[in-house]
């Protein structure tokens, strides 16, 4: 090897290029046509970086860094390749929230060891140490909640003060560790626990609807917790990946609330996100059913319907079905369109992803702007499984949590057929006017069956 | 890497992140965000270096569970994001075909 061609040279040179690709990835990744080339790029500019990071020097027990990178990746692989489209927010969450954990992991390593770096140095090991750990425990509760084991939302007088006081505490010792004032192991310990500690309170008050626009937010805390350590152990890649995705996420975080029509801090604070039901005791009338045979004329008959899918087709699994459902009314010549809610599901973008996997070609799906004037024209509006966002209490009530959401307004079709599982509310626990009203037939049932039973009554039709 | 060196970097950096994600469809916010959770598993080079660099059983403990967690960051992210996309790739072939978009 000739003199200049150094292992350091070569490390350097491969995450330069790493975080090049990772860049160009990202960025093919913001548009549909080169999304799927865009993580190919990104992962090879990890495998790159991986690889050569073995040639670090210094670097010592293999025989131990192996098998954790094995069994991660192992179990990682295996889980992510069997887990159901529908339940890819809560994988994000726990893939991300394993990132968090890396990284106060890296941190915990430095400030044990203690002394190795500046106090400046150390000061940014604990900011991405009390980042990543926040991360690291609000992502599993996060995932525990969409993931159905942590059920409800854990709420008391004094929360934001406790959490306060938690953060401070954190702080207070973090501080300690940084400044080598009487820090001994026990107070690193310490600081860590009220870190972990922190994530869970912060997260478990926080309704199952407004998961999304958390589990993006503890993304960019990682990445920015990833960019901190990175500073820590002069990691140019781990510093530009890191603060790549924790700008990135933030902006993605910010449009996520933007498209709920909520600010961050009201989605963190405010303790909404289910049973805020109190303030809408105004609905009047009954919820009338209707069976599918009679909604399979009324569909059958009908030259323009616009489906509305939501959570509960997600749940049933049913976008094969519904879609199977839409190419017979198609056939007929029927007009079909899919209306998709920004936060429709349980992420923006996850009917999209869906149905997608069904085969619908985009040029049926249109967006909320796209699509709200033609529910006037539509004979049939056909709600899958959503509910909030087609409520129109949103529009008209000013005490209702979700007053001023944009809604579809499928209330503005000549029919509204909703395929409901029960009688229940919706995630947010706000009763849902749509269902009310004198135009709307309630077809109660689960998605998949209902859908089942769609298809027999249009084909009865002939 | 000097302290301004590497200040001027993190803030290029954060606005690399913001520029590249603005304009972003609404379609693609899920897998990005997944996309952007596999970016952040680079974090498994620090994990690497860390344990690499570990002398007490301590250490060497956090150490590994870094590691093996970062490489689930890193592969689960990597597998996920990847599943996503293949559905668009899908589609978008069969919108080709039929002769829209």
């Amino acid at each position: 090897m000739p003199g200049w061609l150094s292992a350091g040279l070569a490390i350097q040179a491969s995450y330069f290029v790493t975080a090049v690709l990772f860049i160009l990835g990202l960025k093919r990744m913001s548009s549909p046509v080169t999304a799927r080339s865009g993580i190919l790029w990104a992962g090879a500019g990890m495998g790159v970086a991986t690889l050569v990071t073995f040639l670090y020097p210094g670097m010592s027990n293999y025989g131990l860094i192996l098998p954790a990178m094995f069994l991660g990746a192992g179990l990682a692989w295996w889980s992510g390749k069997r887990v159901a489209m529908t339940d890819m927010p809560q994988m994000i969450a726990l893939y991300n929230g394993m990132g968090g954990g890396a990284a106060a992991a890296i941190a915990a390593v430095e400030l044990y060891r203690g002394g190795a770096g500046g106090h400046v140095t150390e000061a940014l090991a604990v900011l991405g140490g009390i980042i990543g750990a926040v991360s690291f425990s609000g992502s599993a509760i996060a995932f525990g909640k969409l993931q159905g084991l942590i059920t409800g939302s854990i709420r008391f007088a004094g929360q934001q003060v406790l959490n306060l006081l938690l953060l401070a505490a954190a702080l207070v010792l973090g501080g300690m560790v940084a400044a080598h004032f009487n820090a001994g192991p026990a107070v690193v310990t310490g600081f860590f626990v009220l870190a972990l500690v922190l994530g869970v309170t912060m997260t478990l008050p926080i309704g199952g609807a407004d998961m999304p626009v958390v589990i993006s937010l503890y993304n960019a805390l990682t990445g920015l917790a990833v960019g901190l350590e990175g500073f820590v152990l002069d990691n140019a890649a781990m510093i530009i990946a890191g603060t790549v995705v924790g700008s990135a996420g933030t902006l993605l975080t910010q449009l996520m609330a933007r498209a709920m029509n909520r600010s961050l801090g009201n989605v963190l604070f405010s303790g909404f996100g289910d049973s805020g039901g109190e303030a809408t005791g105004t609905v009047t009338g009954s919820m009338k059913p209707i069976e599918a045979s009679d909604v399979g004329v009324m569909m059958a008959f009908a030259s323009k319907v616009i489906v509305v899918p939501g959570y509960g087709m997600a749940v049933a699994q049913a976008q094969h079905k519904i879609w199977e459902l839409c190419q017979l009314l198609i056939d007929r010549g029927v007009n079909v369109r899919f209306a998709i809610h920004p936060v429709a599901g349980r992420m923006p973008g996850h009917m999209n992803v869906l149905l997608a996997e069904a085969g619908v070609p985009y040029d049926l799906i249109a967006d909320l702007d796209e699509i709200n004037a033609e529910f006037e024209t539509a004979d049939v509006a056909l709600i899958i499984g959503a509910n909030d966002v087609v409520n129109p209490v949103a529009r008209t009530d000013k005490g209702s949590p979700i007053y001023g959401m944009p809604i579809l307004n499928a209330d503005k079709a000549k029919n509204v057929i909703v395929i409901k599982r029960g009688k229940g509310a919706g995630f947010s626990g706000i009763e849902n006017a749509l269902f009310y009203l004198d135009n709307t037939r309630m077809l109660y049932g689960d998605a998949q069956k209902a859908g089942a039973e769609l298809i027999a009554a249009v084909k009865a039709v002939g | 890497m000097t302290g301004m060196v590497a200040l001027y970097i993190f803030m290029l950096a954060a606005f690399t992140g913001y520029e590249v994600i603005a304009r972003v469809p609404v379609i693609l916010h899920t897998p990005l965000m997944s996309g952007s959770n596999f970016v952040h598993g680079i974090v498994l080079v620090g994990a690497m270096v860390a344990l690499g660099s570990a002398a007490t059983p301590l250490e060497k403990t956090i150490g590994f569970i870094g590691v093996l967690l970062a490489a689930g960051n890193a592969v689960g992210g990597y597998v996920v994001t990847e599943r996503m996309l293949e559905m668009f790739k899908a589609s978008g072939a069969r919108a080709k075909t039929k002769g829209t978009h």
